[in-house]
């Protein structure tokens, strides 16, 4: 008896230090994050003064102020970019992955391709497509816009990325952003619905056959019913890591002529490090934890749940 | 079961094709323009087309910099990503190894609380760590070093290292911790004894994902280091394709040799890699 409390606590001083150094870089720092953005630090002296939810305040009212401007135009940009961003990913990522489930021959060499944007860097994905995609000149076109010249679609010629055009809310400037984005990430859905899709029994399949149904129909009432899980949790991954993008789009375009490609993780960087609005930028990193938090926590409630149940 | 080839057999693999080459286009534009003399980088009505007079001296140049035009080298930044990868996967492998079987063998009352709470730190936006981060690595000495930088990538690759193994670890039979355990081996032999040596592919999984995170990281980097000559290669080549830059051969070079770890990893190790991927979805 003495001999298993004794283990216990070995067990538990195995995993103590991991413990301790998350609850401090995690929730330790969280917690200061949050008592920074609740002052009037604004220089490169710490200065603690509190101001209450004024940081805040200024972000999101402040008619006329720059700051206010800048975050409610990355407000939009990041409900349009996570929009076309997850309908790009979860759109390609089920066509590959249905395409690739059909007996294909070299379906080893698809997926590899289909997949290899996930091991790079999202610097050399904004690099890449940053090239790709520069408009260039008039008399000196670059990247797609020299393309479509040579093939005679002139009219088909814009600014890409550079482009202030505004769609209601909605700045085209993004668009090429997302393509990057899509390009690197559609691989990631494509390679959870395969596995979702391998892990569908055959006698399924079968079964439905046998009652008649043609090969689309099994597809649209059978399997992808099936696959609702996935697209779940597909989406709160890709989701997440849209509300936080920062290095792509840093890399490709930064924050953009009139912020049309900026968003708050660019903001909250430049803010603070370049700027020294340290409450400033405390406060914007606050308000992207709690929009990430608000998908999160309940999708690792609900994951975990389920674990135990099984 | 082979399918014959009909009409939509051919539809299929006609777009199994065209996504692949879609999805080249970057490999195509990144290769034939850093092959390209500068010259010829220069003629923006040949930017598709391949070099006429393909050199390899712009790797080299990538590689060393070219100090007469202010062009800082790679190399010394590539030299960094190795420095800090090695180290920091290492020690977050292994401190995730111990975690992940305290936690699949010898669940602890609160492990249910504790895990998540843990797991929550990796989906979190870093930039709400930043500021005190930063400060706290320069009260303890290490603000502008690699090895803060490594510190941090060891404590925020816990969370995805702990869940690896905790899910490996689950799937191996406690029969086996039940039968070394009667044979009297404590809580640390069972660990050395029956999980670690099982561990083999679980430790791939792990290191191909640390390698390719903490290689491919950009915010952490770009906060903690300041001094060109200390940043790992994301920072450097990010400069490097900042600003005015008018070497695209040169950068792009220089980007080929910033994507040929990882990429090399991946072809030759991608199902691990794959299975790092879809852990990261929580559900083991």
């Amino acid at each position: 008896m003495r001999h298993a409390r004794r283990e216990r606590w070995i067990s538990f001083a195995m995993i103590l230090p991991s413990i301790i150094l998350l609850a401090i870089f995690v929730y330790g720092f969280i917690g200061w994050t949050i008592r920074v953005s609740l002052s009037k630090w604004n220089g490169v002296m710490p200065d603690y003064t509190w101001v209450g939810l004024e940081n805040f305040r200024q972000l999101f009212t402040k008619a006329g102020d720059v700051a206010a401007e800048r975050f409610g135009i990355d407000m939009w940009n990041t409900l349009f970019f996570t929009l076309f961003f997850l309908l790009v990913c979860v759109g390609f990522g089920l066509l590959l992955a249905v395409l690739l489930d059909q007996k294909i021959k070299g379906e080893g060499i698809f997926r590899t391709i289909y997949l290899f944007p996930m091991s790079l860097s999202f610097v050399v994905t904004g690099v890449v497509w940053k090239w790709i995609f520069a408009p260039g000149t008039a008399d000196r076109l670059r990247g797609v816009n020299a393309l479509l010249t040579a093939v005679g679609l002139d009219s088909l010629r814009w600014g890409w990325y550079t482009d202030t055009t505004a769609i209601g809310p909605f700045h085209v400037a993004l668009i090429p952003v997302i393509v990057a984005a899509g390009w690197q990430m559609t691989g990631y859905t494509m390679a959870m619905y395969l596995a979702g899709l391998r892990g569908i029994p055959e006698e399924i399949r079968e079964a439905a056959r046998v009652d008649g149904a043609s090969e689309l129909q099994i597809y649209r009432r059978v399997i992808l019913p099936m696959l609702a899980p996935i697209t779940l949790s597909a989406l709160i991954i890709l989701g997440h890591i849209s509300l936080k993008i920062f290095d792509l789009i840093y890399t490709m375009t930064g924050k953009g002529t009139g912020f049309v490609t900026d968003v708050p993780g660019i903001f909250m960087f430049e803010t603070t490090f370049q700027g020294n609005h340290y409450s400033q930028g405390a406060a914007i990193s606050i308000i992207m934890l709690l929009m990430v938090a608000l998908v999160i926590v309940p999708y690792l409630i609900y994951s975990l749940r389920r674990e135990v149940e099984l | 079961m082979t399918k014959r080839l009909n009409p939509s057999r051919i539809g299929i693999y006609l777009l199994l094709v065209l996504f692949a080459a879609i999805f080249l286009i970057p490999v195509y534009v990144l290769v034939v323009s850093g092959l390209k003399p500068f010259a010829e980088v220069e003629n923006l009505s040949r930017m598709w087309l391949p070099p006429i007079a393909p050199t390899l001296q712009n790797f080299s140049d990538a590689w060393s910099g070219i100090a007469e035009k202010g062009i800082r080298g790679l190399g010394p930044n590539l030299l960094n990503s190795v420095y800090l990868t090695i180290p920091a996967t290492i020690l977050s492998s292994i401190l995730g190894s111990l975690n992940g079987y305290v936690l699949s063998k010898w669940k602890f009352r609160g492990a249910n609380i504790i895990f998540p709470l843990m797991l929550f730190g990796m989906f979190i936006p870093y930039q709400s760590i930043l500021i005190p981060m930063t400060m706290t690595l320069a009260k303890i000495h290490l603000g502008g070093t690699l090895w803060g930088l490594i510190l941090v990538h060891v404590v925020y690759g816990l969370p995805i290292t702990t869940l690896i193994f905790r899910n490996y670890y689950a799937e191996i039979p406690t029969d086996l911790v039940e039968a070394a355990r009667i044979d009297g081996a404590g809580i640390l032999g069972v660990y050395f004894r029956v999980l670690f040596p099982l561990s083999l592919p679980g430790f791939v999984v792990v290191i191909i994902w640390q390698f390719t995170n903490i290689w491919n990281e950009f915010l952490f980097a770009v906060s903690i280091l300041q001094r060109p000559e200390a940043q790992p290669i994301t920072v450097a080549l990010r400069n490097l394709a900042g600003g005015q830059v008018q070497e695209w051969n040169l950068v792009m070079a220089g980007t080929l040799i910033a994507a040929l770890p990882t990429l090399l990893v991946y072809i030759v190790l991608g199902r691990f890699f794959i299975r790092g991927l879809l852990a990261g979805s929580v559900k083991g």
